[in-house]
């Protein structure tokens, strides 16, 4: 299968006096896992309804394969939104041909490929049961088989591992990777950014309706300005605060993060560090996608 | 295994809008609430059958027995009482202990003996006057006949036929339609059983919608197909299950009653089916987008009750004012106006059909105001749906609905 690509361009929406999104832009290329991450009300639910059409954008465009995305093309795109939805009294086989149907397959190819993904998520001795008699995990996994039973060349997932056993995160994270090994853009929207940073190849982070970072973990994680960690105990509060050319990020407990402007001594704080007390832990550090996470958006909520 | 399918991408508008319907009545005409509501209607409706065949069916039947040499009179005897519009059913009775018995049982009405010129009559309680005048006439022609034969006329029995072919000329103002009661009772039939399927399934279109957007299953949906399909698709399925029902229990209504002789004007019952099921589709129509609009503005199954009473209130008001002003007079001038209206037209005018004259303008001016309003409410039951069908959380304001 040809790689597929998928891209935002620019998305504004507004509810009433509420601005919703604010030009949000980015591309998720195919056989690439796109982490979506940002605060509860960023953006990120109305822009992934907004890729599936299921809302409109007051301006911007969503592109599929560099084509302005028509519902032709958003029929091969699988989607799964935060709020879960499946009819509760209809059978699991049912549903799932069901809603293959409704995306363009014929009624053959419909039962295969719902059967397909049945055995292939563990569900088939659950095949023929009411999907409110199911347990929120197996819900979970035949939520994700309605996503992906109609062979989507693009994946939009909000949220997909909430809720889920450690287990069901394995299978989950499995089949996202065999999807964008198979050429298919994924993105997705987490809380869990430890998640993220390990499955994703890009993040994308949202504040606000607008797009604060975007790009490679590692990229984004290595160009964040140089961090320093040293944990010092015994030392007063404050300790640090006076010192020339760092930053105090977070401090809390013993342990104190700082941020390291160009060309500044690292030796100097380290000084000052012995002199106020034990130190137990000096490094200079790569931040986590959390903590990057962290920094970018409460550096927005400072005026 | 990736897409299987030919490499269509979206479905068609009218692919989508079938399988929609397809879904709606394979889901509900298999529930149990379909199978029971439906043998429960008809159950009523053979109970109303019975009760007619029990009490009027009982009442106007005669049944007389005969003994001894007033065994002759059985054909006569029931000829003559057509003629008096009474129906009369003979048996022989063998003596006087059986004429007893049955009479005492109720079996028999009246026990006739003795012969034609001086018949006895033993009764219970008492003799149906309708009876007694039949018995009476019949007696004195036999009397008649025998006194002109001894009086030498050649033909006796054709003075008689030329005596009883006489009868008063009856000149009427306005004729009464012999067959006025019984129109009257299947138009209020054909009224009681629209109101019904509109307000059952026009109440199952705004659950439907309720459903979907409580199990947050619409936003699946429309990630694929559009609103107005979805839409469209749920109120043509439901509507095909409450027309499958209208017809099992009109019919299963109307062999019921033609069977047990309750019912003879058949052909106009199935003209009031017939009107009835074209009505049943534009009112069906008129309601289930006003009821899917009404059901998209809440997002919880317990909160459906307060936005579709409005409605249902609406077909109520039509039905209980409608009705009795066509128990009164199903000619009036009140009867005649509301049944124009288009919210009502659909279940009082099969009603006016089945049971007095309509007049051809009066019908095709309700078929096009219904079918005007069937237009401007699908717009706004419309609007109000695309607007509100994907808004959770509290009911939302009508007025923020139809703005989007």
């Amino acid at each position: 299968m040809r790689p597929h690509t998928l891209e935002v361009d620019g998305l504004r929406k507004r509810y009433g006096d509420l601005v919703a999104l604010d030009g949000v832009s980015f591309a998720v290329n195919g056989g690439e896992l796109f982490g979506f991450v940002g605060s509860n009300g960023a953006g990120k639910t109305t822009t992934m309804r907004i890729m599936l059409g299921v809302l409109a954008a007051d301006s911007g465009a969503v592109r599929f394969d560099g084509e302005p995305a028509t519902r032709h093309t958003r029929a091969r795109m699988g989607y799964m939104p935060e709020e879960r939805g499946l009819y509760p009294k209809m059978k699991v086989l049912d549903q799932l041909v069901y809603l293959a149907r409704l995306h363009g397959l014929a009624t053959n190819h419909a039962h295969a490929a719902a059967e397909h993904w049945i055995a292939r998520l563990g569900l088939s001795d659950r095949r023929e049961t009411e999907v409110q008699k199911l347990s929120l995990g197996n819900q979970q996994r035949v939520q994700l088989a309605a996503a992906l039973v109609h062979g989507p060349d693009a994946l939009v997932l909000d949220e997909p591992f909430s809720g889920l056993d450690p287990l069901a995160v394995d299978v989950m994270s499995q089949v996202l990777r065999e999807k964008a090994a198979a050429g298919v853009p994924v993105v997705f929207s987490s809380h869990q950014l430890d998640l993220v940073e390990r499955l994703c190849d890009r993040v994308g982070i949202i504040r606000s309706g607008q797009m604060v970072a975007v790009g490679g973990v590692g990229e984004l994680t290595t160009g964040a300005s140089s961090q320093l960690r040293v944990d010092v105990s015994g030392a007063p509060d404050g300790w640090a605060d006076e010192l020339p050319g760092v930053r105090v990020l977070r401090a809390a407990q013993t342990s104190t993060v700082f941020e390291l402007a160009a060309g500044a001594d690292d030796q100097a704080v380290l000084h000052a560090a012995l002199a106020a007390g034990q130190v137990t832990r000096f490094d200079r550090h790569r931040p986590t996608l959390a903590e990057l996470f962290r920094d970018v958006v409460t550096a927005g909520e400072r005026p | 295994m990736t897409r299987a399918g030919a490499d269509g991408g979206a479905i068609s508008a009218t692919g989508a809008i079938r399988l929609v319907a397809q879904r709606e009545l394979n889901i509900r005409l298999r529930t149990r609430s379909f199978l029971i509501g439906t043998a429960a209607i008809i159950a009523v409706i053979a109970g109303y059958v019975l009760l007619q065949v029990s009490i009027f069916g009982g009442a106007d039947r005669t049944e007389v027995g005969l003994s001894g040499q007033a065994a002759v009179l059985a054909e006569p005897l029931r000829t003559t009482a057509s003629d008096f519009d009474l129906r009369v059913e003979t048996s022989e009775v063998a003596d006087t202990g059986e004429a007893r018995s049955k009479l005492e049982a109720g079996e028999l009405d009246a026990v006739v003996s003795g012969n034609a010129a001086e018949l006895r009559v033993l009764v219970k309680s008492e003799l149906d006057p309708n009876l007694r005048a039949i018995l009476t006439d019949m007696s004195r022609q036999q009397v008649l006949a025998a006194q002109l034969a001894s009086a030498g006329v050649a033909d006796p029995a054709a003075v008689l036929a030329e005596a009883n072919a006489t009868e008063v000329q009856v000149s009427m103002l306005a004729a009464k339609d012999p067959q006025a009661d019984q129109r009257m009772v299947i138009g209020m039939i054909m009224v009681f059983l629209l109101f019904m399927a509109i307000s059952t399934y026009g109440a199952l279109v705004a659950q439907g919608v309720v459903e979907e957007k409580a199990s947050r299953v619409v936003e699946v949906l429309l990630a694929t197909v559009r609103p107005w399909q979805l839409l469209l698709g749920k109120v043509i399925g439901i509507g095909l299950v409450g027309l499958a029902q209208l017809v099992i229990v009109a019919g299963a209504g109307i062999a019921m009653a033609t069977a047990a002789g309750v019912m003879t004007l058949s052909d106009v019952a199935l003209g009031t089916l017939a009107w009835g099921v074209l009505w049943y589709l534009l009112g069906y129509f008129l309601y289930a987008t006003i009821y899917a609009g009404a059901g998209a503005l809440v997002s919880r199954q317990e909160d459906a009750q307060s936005v579709l009473t409005p409605v249902t209130m609406v077909l109520v008001i039509g039905f209980v004012v409608g009705l009795n002003l066509m128990l009164q007079d199903p000619d009036s001038t009140a009867t005649r106006t509301m049944s124009l209206v288009p919210l009502l037209s659909p279940i009082l005018m099969p009603g006016r059909v089945a049971a007095g004259q309509v007049a051809a303008w009066e019908l095709s001016l309700a078929i096009a105001l219904t079918l005007a309003g069937i237009a401007l409410f699908t717009w706004l039951g419309g609007t109000i749906y695309r607007n509100a069908v994907l808004r959770t959380g509290s009911r939302m304001k009508l007025a923020d609905a139809l703005r989007g």
